[in-house]
Protein backbone atom coordinates (compact mmCIF):
# COMPACT_ATOMS: atom_id res chain seq x y z
CA UNK A 1 0.00 0.00 0.00
CA UNK A 2 1.43 3.35 -0.88
CA UNK A 3 0.55 6.76 0.71
CA UNK A 4 2.62 9.00 -1.56
CA UNK A 5 0.97 12.03 -2.78
CA UNK A 6 -0.97 11.69 -6.06
CA UNK A 7 0.66 13.91 -8.49
CA UNK A 8 -2.40 16.14 -9.68
CA UNK A 9 -2.54 18.78 -12.12
CA UNK A 10 -2.38 22.63 -11.14
CA UNK A 11 -5.89 22.52 -14.02
CA UNK A 12 -7.29 19.36 -11.03
CA UNK A 13 -6.70 21.52 -8.44
CA UNK A 14 -8.07 24.66 -9.56
CA UNK A 15 -11.00 22.92 -10.55
CA UNK A 16 -11.67 21.08 -6.78
CA UNK A 17 -11.31 24.43 -5.34
CA UNK A 18 -13.60 26.54 -7.60
CA UNK A 19 -15.35 23.93 -9.32
CA UNK A 20 -17.60 24.87 -12.36
CA UNK A 21 -21.61 24.07 -12.66
CA UNK A 22 -21.33 22.63 -8.92
CA UNK A 23 -24.74 21.62 -7.86
CA UNK A 24 -28.25 20.47 -8.61
CA UNK A 25 -29.92 21.60 -10.92
CA UNK A 26 -33.73 22.42 -11.51
CA UNK A 27 -34.79 22.81 -14.36
CA UNK A 28 -32.97 19.93 -16.20
CA UNK A 29 -34.42 17.47 -18.57
CA UNK A 30 -32.31 14.70 -17.21
CA UNK A 31 -30.31 13.45 -14.78
CA UNK A 32 -27.90 10.60 -13.72
CA UNK A 33 -26.12 8.84 -11.68
CA UNK A 34 -23.09 6.51 -11.41
CA UNK A 35 -20.63 5.02 -8.74
CA UNK A 36 -21.31 3.74 -5.26
CA UNK A 37 -21.22 5.45 -1.70
CA UNK A 38 -19.64 2.28 -0.48
CA UNK A 39 -16.17 2.68 -3.22
CA UNK A 40 -16.13 6.23 -1.91
CA UNK A 41 -17.06 8.10 -5.53
CA UNK A 42 -20.30 9.29 -6.55
CA UNK A 43 -21.31 10.92 -9.65
CA UNK A 44 -24.34 13.08 -10.78
CA UNK A 45 -25.05 14.75 -13.48
CA UNK A 46 -27.68 17.22 -14.70
CA UNK A 47 -28.81 18.11 -18.37
CA UNK A 48 -31.06 21.10 -19.56
CA UNK A 49 -31.55 19.66 -23.20
CA UNK A 50 -33.58 21.68 -25.86
CA UNK A 51 -35.60 20.52 -28.25
CA UNK A 52 -32.83 20.67 -30.51
CA UNK A 53 -31.00 18.00 -28.42
CA UNK A 54 -28.73 20.67 -27.54
CA UNK A 55 -27.51 20.64 -23.79
CA UNK A 56 -27.75 24.26 -22.97
CA UNK A 57 -26.69 23.48 -19.25
CA UNK A 58 -25.40 20.32 -17.28
CA UNK A 59 -23.84 20.66 -13.75
CA UNK A 60 -23.17 18.02 -11.17
CA UNK A 61 -22.94 16.70 -7.52
CA UNK A 62 -19.79 14.20 -6.66
CA UNK A 63 -18.80 12.58 -3.40
CA UNK A 64 -15.45 11.96 -3.65
CA UNK A 65 -11.79 12.78 -4.23
CA UNK A 66 -10.70 16.16 -5.66
CA UNK A 67 -9.94 14.13 -9.41
CA UNK A 68 -13.10 13.21 -9.16
CA UNK A 69 -14.84 16.38 -8.25
CA UNK A 70 -12.52 18.19 -11.51
CA UNK A 71 -13.39 15.46 -13.99
CA UNK A 72 -17.01 15.64 -12.70
CA UNK A 73 -16.85 20.17 -13.04
CA UNK A 74 -14.80 19.87 -16.46
CA UNK A 75 -16.92 17.35 -18.30
CA UNK A 76 -20.12 19.52 -17.60
CA UNK A 77 -17.73 22.58 -19.25
CA UNK A 78 -17.03 20.61 -22.25
CA UNK A 79 -20.58 19.16 -23.26
CA UNK A 80 -22.21 22.37 -22.69
CA UNK A 81 -23.33 23.89 -26.59
CA UNK A 82 -22.68 20.36 -27.23
CA UNK A 83 -25.31 17.98 -29.29
CA UNK A 84 -26.17 14.74 -27.56
CA UNK A 85 -24.62 12.98 -30.02
CA UNK A 86 -21.52 15.15 -29.45
CA UNK A 87 -21.10 14.48 -26.27
CA UNK A 88 -21.71 10.91 -26.79
CA UNK A 89 -18.28 11.17 -28.35
CA UNK A 90 -16.43 12.83 -25.20
CA UNK A 91 -14.32 9.76 -23.79
CA UNK A 92 -12.72 9.43 -20.52
CA UNK A 93 -9.35 10.12 -22.15
CA UNK A 94 -10.63 13.49 -23.42
CA UNK A 95 -11.42 14.39 -19.96
CA UNK A 96 -8.21 12.96 -18.34
CA UNK A 97 -6.73 15.43 -21.10
CA UNK A 98 -8.50 18.44 -20.53
CA UNK A 99 -7.71 18.04 -16.78
CA UNK A 100 -3.74 17.97 -17.86
CA UNK A 101 -3.49 14.28 -16.91
CA UNK A 102 -5.02 12.00 -14.20
CA UNK A 103 -2.57 9.62 -12.41
CA UNK A 104 -3.43 6.14 -13.50
CA UNK A 105 -4.89 5.10 -10.32
CA UNK A 106 -7.58 7.55 -10.64
CA UNK A 107 -8.67 6.81 -14.62
CA UNK A 108 -11.73 5.17 -12.74
CA UNK A 109 -12.39 9.14 -11.58
CA UNK A 110 -12.81 9.80 -15.76
CA UNK A 111 -14.37 7.01 -16.56
CA UNK A 112 -17.15 7.37 -13.75
CA UNK A 113 -17.94 10.86 -15.40
CA UNK A 114 -18.48 9.72 -18.72
CA UNK A 115 -20.33 7.16 -17.42
CA UNK A 116 -22.57 9.12 -15.74
CA UNK A 117 -23.18 11.22 -19.09
CA UNK A 118 -23.86 8.67 -20.87
CA UNK A 119 -26.02 7.23 -18.49
CA UNK A 120 -27.72 10.73 -18.46
CA UNK A 121 -27.90 10.71 -23.13
CA UNK A 122 -29.46 7.10 -22.78
CA UNK A 123 -32.33 7.66 -19.99
CA UNK A 124 -32.95 11.14 -22.26
CA UNK A 125 -33.76 8.74 -25.01
CA UNK A 126 -35.67 6.27 -23.29
CA UNK A 127 -37.77 8.97 -21.31
CA UNK A 128 -38.77 9.95 -24.79
CA UNK A 129 -39.33 6.28 -26.29
CA UNK A 130 -36.60 7.30 -28.84
CA UNK A 131 -33.64 5.41 -30.31
CA UNK A 132 -31.24 7.37 -32.01
CA UNK A 133 -29.44 5.22 -34.60
CA UNK A 134 -25.73 5.94 -33.18
CA UNK A 135 -26.55 5.03 -29.71
CA UNK A 136 -24.71 1.57 -28.81
CA UNK A 137 -27.64 -1.16 -28.35
CA UNK A 138 -24.86 -2.65 -25.75
CA UNK A 139 -23.61 0.13 -22.70
CA UNK A 140 -20.20 1.15 -23.31
CA UNK A 141 -16.98 1.04 -21.57
CA UNK A 142 -17.74 3.71 -19.40
CA UNK A 143 -21.36 2.39 -18.77
CA UNK A 144 -20.10 -0.56 -17.64
CA UNK A 145 -17.68 0.48 -15.72
CA UNK A 146 -19.94 3.08 -13.92
CA UNK A 147 -22.05 0.22 -13.03
CA UNK A 148 -18.70 -1.84 -11.27
CA UNK A 149 -17.25 0.58 -9.83
CA UNK A 150 -17.01 -1.69 -6.55
CA UNK A 151 -15.29 -3.98 -8.84
CA UNK A 152 -12.85 -1.13 -10.83
CA UNK A 153 -11.78 -0.28 -7.18
CA UNK A 154 -11.07 -3.79 -6.13
CA UNK A 155 -9.36 -4.72 -9.53
CA UNK A 156 -7.20 -1.57 -9.42
CA UNK A 157 -5.71 -3.39 -6.17
CA UNK A 158 -5.40 -6.98 -7.40
CA UNK A 159 -3.43 -5.06 -10.19
CA UNK A 160 -1.10 -3.69 -8.34
CA UNK A 161 -0.35 -6.85 -6.43
CA UNK A 162 -1.78 -5.71 -3.82
CA UNK A 163 -3.26 -8.18 -1.06
CA UNK A 164 -5.71 -6.26 1.11
CA UNK A 165 -5.14 -5.92 4.91
CA UNK B 1 22.44 16.35 15.80
CA UNK B 2 24.78 18.78 13.71
CA UNK B 3 28.18 18.63 15.41
CA UNK B 4 27.89 14.56 15.05
CA UNK B 5 27.50 15.04 11.30
CA UNK B 6 31.58 16.65 11.21
CA UNK B 7 32.98 17.69 14.35
CA UNK B 8 31.89 14.63 16.63
CA UNK B 9 31.64 10.72 16.25
CA UNK B 10 31.35 11.09 12.82
CA UNK B 11 34.11 7.97 12.82
CA UNK B 12 33.39 4.09 12.18
CA UNK B 13 32.64 3.40 15.53
CA UNK B 14 34.04 -0.22 15.42
CA UNK B 15 37.43 1.23 14.49
CA UNK B 16 39.90 2.35 17.06
CA UNK B 17 40.78 5.75 16.30
CA UNK B 18 39.34 8.81 17.74
CA UNK B 19 36.59 9.54 15.59
CA UNK B 20 35.77 5.74 16.02
CA UNK B 21 36.23 6.31 20.00
CA UNK B 22 33.68 9.14 20.25
CA UNK B 23 30.95 7.57 18.22
CA UNK B 24 31.43 4.28 19.72
CA UNK B 25 31.13 6.25 23.23
CA UNK B 26 27.91 8.15 22.28
CA UNK B 27 26.32 4.86 20.77
CA UNK B 28 26.96 3.77 24.53
CA UNK B 29 25.52 6.29 26.11
CA UNK B 30 22.70 6.96 23.82
CA UNK B 31 21.83 3.04 24.88
CA UNK B 32 22.06 3.48 28.35
CA UNK B 33 19.86 6.31 28.09
CA UNK B 34 17.06 4.81 25.98
CA UNK B 35 16.96 1.79 28.07
CA UNK B 36 16.23 3.68 31.58
CA UNK B 37 13.47 5.43 29.20
CA UNK B 38 11.98 2.23 28.01
CA UNK B 39 12.92 0.44 30.77
CA UNK B 40 14.99 -2.42 29.76
CA UNK B 41 17.26 -4.66 32.47
CA UNK B 42 20.88 -3.48 30.40
CA UNK B 43 21.47 -0.90 27.25
CA UNK B 44 22.61 -4.25 25.73
CA UNK B 45 19.01 -4.70 25.39
CA UNK B 46 18.41 -1.83 23.16
CA UNK B 47 18.93 -2.57 19.25
CA UNK B 48 19.12 0.20 17.20
CA UNK B 49 17.60 0.10 14.01
CA UNK B 50 16.63 2.22 10.51
CA UNK B 51 13.19 2.68 12.26
CA UNK B 52 9.69 1.27 13.27
CA UNK B 53 9.04 -0.65 10.22
CA UNK B 54 12.12 -2.60 10.09
CA UNK B 55 12.26 -2.84 13.92
CA UNK B 56 8.84 -4.77 13.98
CA UNK B 57 10.30 -6.64 10.63
CA UNK B 58 13.24 -7.67 12.74
CA UNK B 59 10.87 -8.86 15.72
CA UNK B 60 8.26 -11.00 13.55
CA UNK B 61 10.67 -12.23 10.93
CA UNK B 62 13.80 -12.57 13.23
CA UNK B 63 12.29 -14.01 15.70
CA UNK B 64 9.77 -16.53 14.01
CA UNK B 65 13.01 -17.54 12.35
CA UNK B 66 15.60 -18.17 15.35
CA UNK B 67 12.18 -20.43 16.96
CA UNK B 68 11.30 -21.91 13.74
CA UNK B 69 12.09 -25.50 14.83
CA UNK B 70 10.01 -25.03 18.06
CA UNK B 71 7.23 -24.30 15.71
CA UNK B 72 5.94 -22.29 13.12
CA UNK B 73 2.55 -20.51 14.45
CA UNK B 74 2.09 -16.62 15.64
CA UNK B 75 -0.66 -14.65 16.68
CA UNK B 76 -0.88 -10.83 15.57
CA UNK B 77 -3.74 -8.73 16.19
CA UNK B 78 -5.61 -7.35 13.05
CA UNK B 79 -5.38 -3.82 13.47
CA UNK B 80 -1.05 -4.07 13.72
CA UNK B 81 0.48 -1.87 11.34
CA UNK B 82 1.47 -2.99 8.20
CA UNK B 83 4.61 -3.44 9.19
CA UNK B 84 3.67 -6.25 11.12
CA UNK B 85 0.66 -7.24 9.21
CA UNK B 86 3.05 -7.94 6.09
CA UNK B 87 5.88 -8.91 7.68
CA UNK B 88 3.55 -11.82 9.07
CA UNK B 89 2.36 -12.51 5.47
CA UNK B 90 5.72 -13.22 4.43
CA UNK B 91 6.11 -15.58 6.78
CA UNK B 92 2.81 -17.08 6.05
CA UNK B 93 4.18 -17.70 2.48
CA UNK B 94 7.18 -19.57 3.79
CA UNK B 95 5.10 -21.90 5.52
CA UNK B 96 3.96 -20.50 8.61
CA UNK B 97 0.05 -20.21 10.50
CA UNK B 98 -0.25 -16.92 11.19
CA UNK B 99 -3.62 -16.79 13.74
CA UNK B 100 -5.30 -12.87 13.62
CA UNK B 101 -6.54 -12.09 17.48
CA UNK B 102 -9.77 -9.67 16.75
CA UNK B 103 -10.79 -6.65 18.26
CA UNK B 104 -13.93 -4.74 19.26
CA UNK B 105 -15.49 -2.09 17.85
CA UNK B 106 -13.37 0.72 19.72
CA UNK B 107 -10.22 -1.74 18.94
CA UNK B 108 -9.65 -3.30 21.54
CA UNK B 109 -7.88 -7.23 21.44
CA UNK B 110 -10.71 -9.78 23.04
CA UNK B 111 -8.57 -11.68 25.24
CA UNK B 112 -11.14 -14.19 25.48
CA UNK B 113 -10.22 -15.01 21.63
CA UNK B 114 -6.92 -14.44 22.00
CA UNK B 115 -6.87 -17.01 24.98
CA UNK B 116 -8.52 -19.36 22.54
CA UNK B 117 -6.09 -18.31 19.56
CA UNK B 118 -2.68 -19.41 21.83
CA UNK B 119 -1.73 -22.96 22.45
CA UNK B 120 1.32 -25.16 23.17
CA UNK B 121 2.42 -24.40 19.35
CA UNK B 122 2.41 -20.40 19.56
CA UNK B 123 5.80 -19.04 18.99
CA UNK B 124 4.99 -15.55 18.83
CA UNK B 125 2.29 -12.70 19.74
CA UNK B 126 2.29 -9.45 18.74
CA UNK B 127 0.01 -6.85 19.73
CA UNK B 128 1.04 -3.05 19.58
CA UNK B 129 0.54 -0.88 22.94
CA UNK B 130 -1.35 1.92 21.31
CA UNK B 131 -2.79 1.50 17.90
CA UNK B 132 -1.52 3.83 15.35
CA UNK B 133 -5.05 5.00 13.77
CA UNK B 134 -6.98 5.08 16.22
CA UNK B 135 -5.36 5.08 19.33
CA UNK B 136 -6.62 2.25 21.75
CA UNK B 137 -4.51 1.86 24.78
CA UNK B 138 -4.74 -2.31 24.80
CA UNK B 139 -4.46 -3.60 28.16
CA UNK B 140 -1.03 -4.53 27.43
CA UNK B 141 -0.31 -6.39 31.30
CA UNK B 142 -3.89 -7.95 30.64
CA UNK B 143 -2.80 -9.52 27.14
CA UNK B 144 1.08 -10.98 28.56
CA UNK B 145 -0.68 -12.61 31.01
CA UNK B 146 -3.94 -14.22 28.80
CA UNK B 147 -0.71 -15.73 26.42
CA UNK B 148 2.11 -16.33 29.14
CA UNK B 149 -1.35 -18.18 30.96
CA UNK B 150 -1.22 -20.35 26.99
CA UNK B 151 1.71 -20.73 26.75
CA UNK B 152 4.86 -19.79 28.91
CA UNK B 153 7.49 -20.37 25.96
CA UNK B 154 5.31 -17.65 23.51
CA UNK B 155 7.22 -14.81 22.99
CA UNK B 156 4.95 -11.50 23.10
CA UNK B 157 6.48 -8.67 21.04
CA UNK B 158 4.52 -4.91 20.99
CA UNK B 159 5.09 -2.12 19.09
CA UNK B 160 5.17 1.05 21.27
CA UNK B 161 5.61 3.55 18.68
CA UNK B 162 2.57 5.22 19.32
CA UNK B 163 2.42 4.36 23.00
CA UNK B 164 6.19 6.17 23.91
CA UNK B 165 6.37 9.21 25.39
CA UNK B 166 2.78 9.52 25.38
CA UNK B 167 1.92 6.89 28.23
CA UNK B 168 4.20 5.22 30.78
CA UNK B 169 5.87 2.33 29.55
CA UNK B 170 8.17 0.18 30.81
CA UNK B 171 9.08 -3.20 29.21
CA UNK B 172 11.03 -5.06 32.22
CA UNK B 173 7.33 -4.04 34.50
CA UNK B 174 4.94 -5.33 31.07
CA UNK B 175 7.46 -8.99 31.05
CA UNK B 176 7.05 -8.47 26.99
CA UNK B 177 10.35 -10.15 25.22
CA UNK B 178 10.36 -7.44 22.31
CA UNK B 179 9.24 -4.12 21.80
CA UNK B 180 9.63 -1.90 19.31
CA UNK B 181 10.24 2.18 18.92
CA UNK B 182 10.16 5.09 16.42
CA UNK B 183 12.14 8.57 16.87
CA UNK B 184 10.04 10.04 14.14
CA UNK B 185 6.56 9.46 16.50
CA UNK B 186 8.31 11.54 19.29
CA UNK B 187 9.17 13.83 16.85
CA UNK B 188 12.91 13.36 16.45
CA UNK B 189 14.64 12.28 12.85
CA UNK B 190 13.27 9.80 10.34
CA UNK B 191 15.51 6.72 10.21
CA UNK B 192 16.03 5.48 13.47
CA UNK B 193 14.43 3.86 15.34
CA UNK B 194 14.77 0.62 18.60
CA UNK B 195 14.15 -2.98 19.17
CA UNK B 196 14.42 -3.81 22.69
CA UNK B 197 15.16 -7.46 23.04
CA UNK B 198 15.00 -9.64 26.53
CA UNK B 199 18.23 -10.36 27.02
CA UNK B 200 18.43 -14.04 26.32
CA UNK B 201 15.42 -13.77 23.29
CA UNK B 202 16.26 -15.27 20.26
CA UNK B 203 16.59 -13.25 17.35
CA UNK B 204 17.71 -13.43 13.84
CA UNK B 205 19.47 -11.18 11.80
CA UNK B 206 17.40 -10.48 8.69
CA UNK B 207 20.49 -8.81 7.09
CA UNK B 208 24.25 -10.11 7.16
CA UNK B 209 26.99 -7.53 7.25
CA UNK B 210 30.07 -6.43 9.25
CA UNK B 211 28.38 -6.42 13.07
CA UNK B 212 29.36 -2.82 14.68
CA UNK B 213 27.61 -2.57 18.15
CA UNK B 214 24.45 -3.44 16.60
CA UNK B 215 24.21 -7.44 16.79
CA UNK B 216 20.92 -7.30 15.29
CA UNK B 217 21.44 -4.78 12.49
CA UNK B 218 24.72 -4.71 10.72
CA UNK B 219 26.67 -2.22 8.85
CA UNK B 220 28.29 1.29 10.13
CA UNK B 221 25.56 2.87 12.78
CA UNK B 222 24.10 6.53 11.86
CA UNK B 223 25.31 8.31 15.06
CA UNK B 224 23.64 11.29 14.23
CA UNK B 225 20.41 9.71 14.55
CA UNK B 226 20.60 7.95 17.27
CA UNK B 227 21.81 11.17 18.69
CA UNK B 228 18.98 12.87 17.53
CA UNK B 229 16.64 9.97 18.59
CA UNK B 230 17.83 10.36 22.33
CA UNK B 231 17.23 13.74 22.07
CA UNK B 232 13.89 13.44 21.44
CA UNK B 233 13.54 11.73 24.05
CA UNK B 234 15.21 13.63 26.53
CA UNK B 235 12.59 16.72 25.34
CA UNK B 236 9.79 14.47 25.56
CA UNK B 237 10.86 12.76 29.36
CA UNK B 238 11.92 16.11 30.61
CA UNK B 239 8.07 17.18 31.57
CA UNK B 240 6.31 14.08 30.37
CA UNK B 241 3.80 14.57 32.60
CA UNK B 242 3.25 18.46 31.55
CA UNK B 243 3.69 17.23 28.04
CA UNK B 244 0.88 14.44 28.38
CA UNK B 245 -1.80 16.63 29.65
CA UNK B 246 -1.37 19.28 27.46
CA UNK B 247 -1.85 17.05 24.66
CA UNK B 248 -4.50 15.62 26.42
CA UNK B 249 -6.37 19.05 26.60
CA UNK B 250 -5.56 20.01 23.13
CA UNK B 251 -7.53 16.48 21.85
CA UNK B 252 -10.32 16.82 23.82
CA UNK B 253 -10.91 20.48 22.90
CA UNK B 254 -10.10 18.96 19.51
CA UNK B 255 -12.37 15.93 19.35
CA UNK B 256 -15.50 17.40 21.40
CA UNK B 257 -15.13 20.54 19.42
CA UNK B 258 -15.34 18.71 15.96
CA UNK B 259 -18.02 15.94 17.71
CA UNK B 260 -20.58 18.97 19.06
CA UNK B 261 -20.06 21.25 16.30
CA UNK B 262 -20.22 19.34 13.32
CA UNK B 263 -22.86 17.19 12.30
CA UNK B 264 -22.89 13.64 10.85
CA UNK B 265 -19.54 12.98 12.64
CA UNK B 266 -18.24 9.17 14.27
CA UNK B 267 -15.50 9.49 16.40
CA UNK B 268 -13.43 6.34 15.83
CA UNK B 269 -11.17 4.35 18.19
CA UNK B 270 -12.56 4.38 22.13
CA UNK B 271 -13.15 7.45 24.20
CA UNK B 272 -11.51 6.45 27.48
CA UNK B 273 -8.11 4.62 27.53
CA UNK B 274 -7.19 6.57 23.86
CA UNK B 275 -3.73 7.66 23.16
CA UNK B 276 -3.14 11.77 24.60
CA UNK B 277 -2.36 12.81 21.12
CA UNK B 278 -5.07 10.82 18.60
CA UNK B 279 -8.33 11.99 17.00
CA UNK B 280 -9.69 9.88 14.65
CA UNK B 281 -12.73 11.22 13.20
CA UNK B 282 -15.47 9.90 10.32
CA UNK B 283 -17.11 12.92 8.41
CA UNK B 284 -20.09 11.20 6.73
CA UNK B 285 -21.27 12.43 3.35
CA UNK B 286 -17.42 13.67 2.54
CA UNK B 287 -14.40 11.58 1.13
CA UNK B 288 -11.39 11.40 3.07
CA UNK B 289 -8.91 12.73 0.15
CA UNK B 290 -10.39 15.66 -1.01
CA UNK B 291 -10.90 16.95 2.98
CA UNK B 292 -7.00 15.98 3.12
CA UNK B 293 -6.75 18.56 0.30
CA UNK B 294 -9.58 21.04 1.27
CA UNK B 295 -7.86 21.13 4.89
CA UNK B 296 -4.09 21.53 3.15
CA UNK B 297 -5.52 24.53 1.48
CA UNK B 298 -6.13 25.88 5.07
CA UNK B 299 -3.03 25.06 6.24
CA UNK B 300 -4.08 21.93 8.42
CA UNK B 301 -2.09 18.69 7.46
CA UNK B 302 -3.80 15.59 8.51
CA UNK B 303 -4.26 12.27 6.68
CA UNK B 304 -6.82 9.88 6.31
CA UNK B 305 -7.85 6.37 5.73
CA UNK B 306 -10.26 6.45 2.68
CA UNK B 307 -9.33 4.26 -0.07
CA UNK B 308 -8.73 7.06 -2.08
CA UNK B 309 -5.51 8.89 -0.92
CA UNK B 310 -3.90 5.31 -1.44
CA UNK B 311 -2.75 3.67 -4.22
CA UNK B 312 -4.50 0.33 -4.09
CA UNK B 313 -7.85 1.96 -3.52
CA UNK B 314 -8.83 -0.19 -0.44
CA UNK B 315 -9.73 1.53 3.13
CA UNK B 316 -7.64 1.43 6.00
CA UNK B 317 -7.72 -2.17 7.55
CA UNK B 318 -8.06 -0.93 11.34
CA UNK B 319 -11.53 1.30 10.30
CA UNK B 320 -12.32 -2.35 8.38
CA UNK B 321 -11.28 -4.37 11.79
CA UNK B 322 -13.59 -1.78 14.36
CA UNK B 323 -16.62 -2.07 12.04
CA UNK B 324 -16.85 0.79 10.05
CA UNK B 325 -18.18 0.61 6.75
CA UNK B 326 -16.74 1.77 3.66
CA UNK B 327 -18.31 4.51 3.42
CA UNK B 328 -17.55 5.56 6.86
CA UNK B 329 -14.39 5.01 6.54
CA UNK B 330 -13.48 6.70 3.56
CA UNK B 331 -14.68 9.91 5.80
CA UNK B 332 -11.91 9.01 8.21
CA UNK B 333 -9.32 11.92 9.15
CA UNK B 334 -6.29 11.32 11.82
CA UNK B 335 -5.38 14.13 13.46
CA UNK B 336 -2.70 14.04 15.96
CA UNK B 337 -1.39 16.80 18.77
CA UNK B 338 1.85 17.14 19.90
CA UNK B 339 3.47 18.90 23.02
CA UNK B 340 4.34 21.62 19.80
CA UNK B 341 1.09 22.81 19.37
CA UNK B 342 -0.66 25.29 21.09
CA UNK B 343 -4.34 26.23 21.71
CA UNK B 344 -4.39 28.78 18.87
CA UNK B 345 -3.97 25.90 16.94
CA UNK B 346 -6.40 24.02 17.85
CA UNK B 347 -9.24 26.96 17.86
CA UNK B 348 -7.91 27.46 13.95
CA UNK B 349 -8.83 24.21 12.81
CA UNK B 350 -12.05 24.11 14.86
CA UNK B 351 -12.77 27.86 13.07
CA UNK B 352 -11.65 26.22 9.66
CA UNK B 353 -12.83 22.58 9.86
CA UNK B 354 -16.85 22.88 9.44
CA UNK B 355 -16.77 25.74 6.44
CA UNK B 356 -14.33 23.08 4.56
CA UNK B 357 -16.67 19.95 5.44
CA UNK B 358 -19.74 22.22 4.76
CA UNK B 359 -18.35 22.85 1.13
CA UNK B 360 -17.57 19.23 0.44
CA UNK B 361 -20.80 18.17 1.70
CA UNK B 362 -22.46 20.87 -0.36
CA UNK B 363 -21.05 19.39 -3.71
CA UNK B 364 -22.06 15.75 -3.00
CA UNK B 365 -25.40 14.29 -3.62
CA UNK B 366 -25.24 12.02 -0.52
CA UNK B 367 -27.23 15.39 1.22
CA UNK B 368 -28.80 13.61 3.76
CA UNK B 369 -25.47 14.03 5.72
CA UNK B 370 -26.07 17.82 5.73
CA UNK B 371 -24.97 20.62 3.21
CA UNK B 372 -27.22 22.31 0.03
Amino acid sequence: MSRVPLPYSPKILELFKNPKNAGPMEDATVRAEAGSPVCGDVIVIYLKVNEDEVIEKASFESYGCAANIAAASILTEMVKGKSLRQAWMVSWKDVAKALGGLPSVKFHCGVLAVGALRRAVRTYYEQRGQKPEWLPEKPTLEERHALEAEELAEASARRLGVEGG
Amino acid sequence: MVPYFTELAYGNPTITHKPGWMAYETIQRASEELSRYVGAHTPEEVNFTPGETEANNLAILGAALANRDRSRRIVVSEIEPLSIIFASKLLERHGFEVRKAPVDGEGFVDLDALSKLVDEQTVLVSISAVNHEVGTIQPLKDAVETVRDGNSETLFHTDMSDAYGRIPVNVADLDVDLATFSSYKILGPRGVGALYVREGVKVERLLEGQIGTQRLWPGVENVPLIVGFLKASELVFRDFEANVEHMRRLRDRLMDGILNEIPNTLLNGPRERRAPDNVNVSFLGCEGEALTIEFSLKGVYVSSGSACTRRMLQPSHVLTAIGRKPEEAHGSILMKVSRTHTMEDVEYVLKVLPEAVERLRRLSPLSKFGGG
